[in-house]
């Protein structure tokens, strides 16, 4: 072999060269950016990703608004008399009722819910290599699904196609905040959010101290009319609205908590029981259900004194330099596939 | 102009070996997906992916799979002290979790230790580089296959 002359190359004059490119991107970024500023999803983030809610909030500031004057003219009205005439603690464990509604509200409003992050680049191609070659590919089957078994029950898993991975179970999509949530019982306006997983003991609380409340308030309310009548009546329309409002809350919202406590007693998902997922045919409802323990109480503890699961989204981290730039190609990459996609479905 | 030519050529190959060296290329990435016979607890399958057979030992990888599946039962275990926890939780109006680390963040940095270690003294002498399952969403177990490069192993 001849012998080839060649520089010697300082290696420190490589390794520079790369990373310097990379300091030019970076200095383009000003400032790290955190996960919550990229998220894909419909929802919208406050306090630097400490708080989350839907992109509509629904009427969450109606049911704040309603709680708060509701128990405002209670306690400006209501509550002097029945304290002169019954005892003090009326006030005060109003005042606490009041307290523990608001804070379960807005701890169920700005609560992720049990948000699963969409599946990596890699993580789908990966899903789609295994789909492909599992099934025939003469043709696309309608819905991609998979079958398991769970305690012996058969439960079919869906393929999300906007999250790209196969829906763990009890996992259903929320068109609304564009999300897959895990165990997704439904999406409440009424709180502004999803109600889910992480979220869910938060909302029952919410729902069992506001019947609490609205019960309380209402019997004060009569108790405060019944012995006004033994004297002069005055101011008889303030009664009448917080009279109103308790009276036409009470029903739906103590319907709406003993429905829940049915739903918490058999560790089902107001999803699960709307679509009747479980209701077996034989009859016999325990069966139906694989996700049951069989006992109210277990159910009722495993639901919600159980573990609290972490957030899986980590709004507050911060993106690595490698994240934030392909963001860009790999939607790049998407749209031909999709392309190709498309038009071997037109042409069979 | 040739020897001009072939003089570029061996510089910029020996350009490529440097850069080589420093950041090893990524070869493939395996997924363990998770096993949801038992409910929908954390647990992930066990099953040996044949991608991995030239790399590591079929015990060694289940016995770390084995031993995630079991710190992640540990978190989401139901008893006395979870269910303590969250009757306390309840009592407080939830704003205990605004102070308090919950069991299962601490299990999660045990869980994150572990893997650490994993990486270090097993997984990376041999290529390979497990990634935590919370930065996935508890998805998958994602393993980066490093391309093997031993160089000067046939010189």
């Amino acid at each position: 072999m001849k012998n080839c002359e060649y520089q010697q190359i300082d290696p420190r004059a490589l390794s520079v060269s790369p990373s310097s490119a990379q300091n030019h991107l970076e200095k383009k970024e000003q400032r790290p950016r955190r996960k919550w500023e990229v998220f894909p999803g419909k929802n919208r983030f406050f306090c630097d990703g400490r708080i989350m809610l839907a992109r509509q909030s629904g009427v969450l500031p109606l049911t704040l608004g309603l709680i708060v004057v509701t128990c405002g003219l209670f306690f400006a009205f209501d509550c002097p008399f029945l304290v002169e005439h019954l005892t003090i603690f009326i006030p005060v464990i109003g005042g606490m009722l009041f307290v523990f509604v608001v804070i379960s509200l807005l701890r169920t409003s700005f609560t992720d819910p049990g948000i699963l992050p969409r599946a990596t680049p890699d993580e789908a191609a990966d899903i789609e290599k295994q789909i492909d070659t599992s099934g025939s590919s003469t043709y696309r089957p309608p819905p991609r699904t998979k079958e398991i078994l769970i305690n012996q029950q058969v439960v079919k898993l869906k393929y999300c196609f906007t999250c790209k991975m196969f829906r763990p179970p009890r996992t259903s999509h929320c068109s609304l905040c564009d999300n897959c949530v895990e165990r997704f019982d439904h999406h409440c306006p009424w709180v502004g959010n999803c109600v889910g997983k992480r979220n869910y003991r938060f909302f029952y609380s919410f729902i069992i101290s506001l019947s609490f409340l609205t019960s309380f308030i209402f019997g004060c309310v009569i108790t405060h009319i019944t012995l006004r009548k033994y004297s002069h009546s005055t101011k008889r329309h303030r009664y009448h609205s917080v009279l109103v409002i308790c009276f036409f809350s009470i029903w739906s919202i103590l319907g709406l908590s003993g429905f829940h406590t049915y739903l918490v007693a058999s560790n089902l998902t107001t999803n699960e029981d709307i679509k009747g997922s479980w209701s077996s045919k034989r009859g016999a409802e325990e069966s139906g259900n694989p996700y049951s323990y069989n006992s109210i109480i277990t159910n009722c503890c495993v639901t919600l004194c159980g573990p609290m699961p972490p957030s899986l989204i980590d709004r507050r981290g911060f993106l690595s330099p490698d994240e934030a730039i392909p963001a860009a190609s790999a939607s790049e990459i998407e749209l031909p596939l999709f392309a190709a996609k498309n038009d071997t479905h037109m042409v069979g | 102009m040739y020897f001009v030519s072939r003089k570029c050529a061996v510089v910029r190959i020996y350009q490529v070996r440097l850069q080589d060296l420093q950041q090893p290329a990524v070869s493939s990435k395996v997924f363990i997906q998770r096993d949801y016979s038992s409910g929908t607890i954390c647990k992930f399958q066990t099953k040996f992916p044949s991608e991995l057979e030239s790399r590591i030992d079929k015990q060694q990888f289940e016995e770390t799979i084995q031993t995630l599946n079991n710190l992640y039962a540990e978190a989401e275990k139901l008893g006395g002290k979870s269910y303590l926890e969250g009757c306390l939780a309840c009592l407080t109006a939830y704003t205990i979790f605004l102070c308090m680390e919950t069991h299962y963040e601490k299990v999660l940095k045990k869980i994150a230790r572990y893997i650490k270690d994993q990486n270090e003294k097993i997984y990376a002498p041999r290529g390979l580089l497990l990634t935590d399952p919370i930065e996935r969403g508890l998805r998958v177990v994602e393993i980066t296959i490093f391309e093997d490069r031993s160089i000067g192993s046939g010189r």
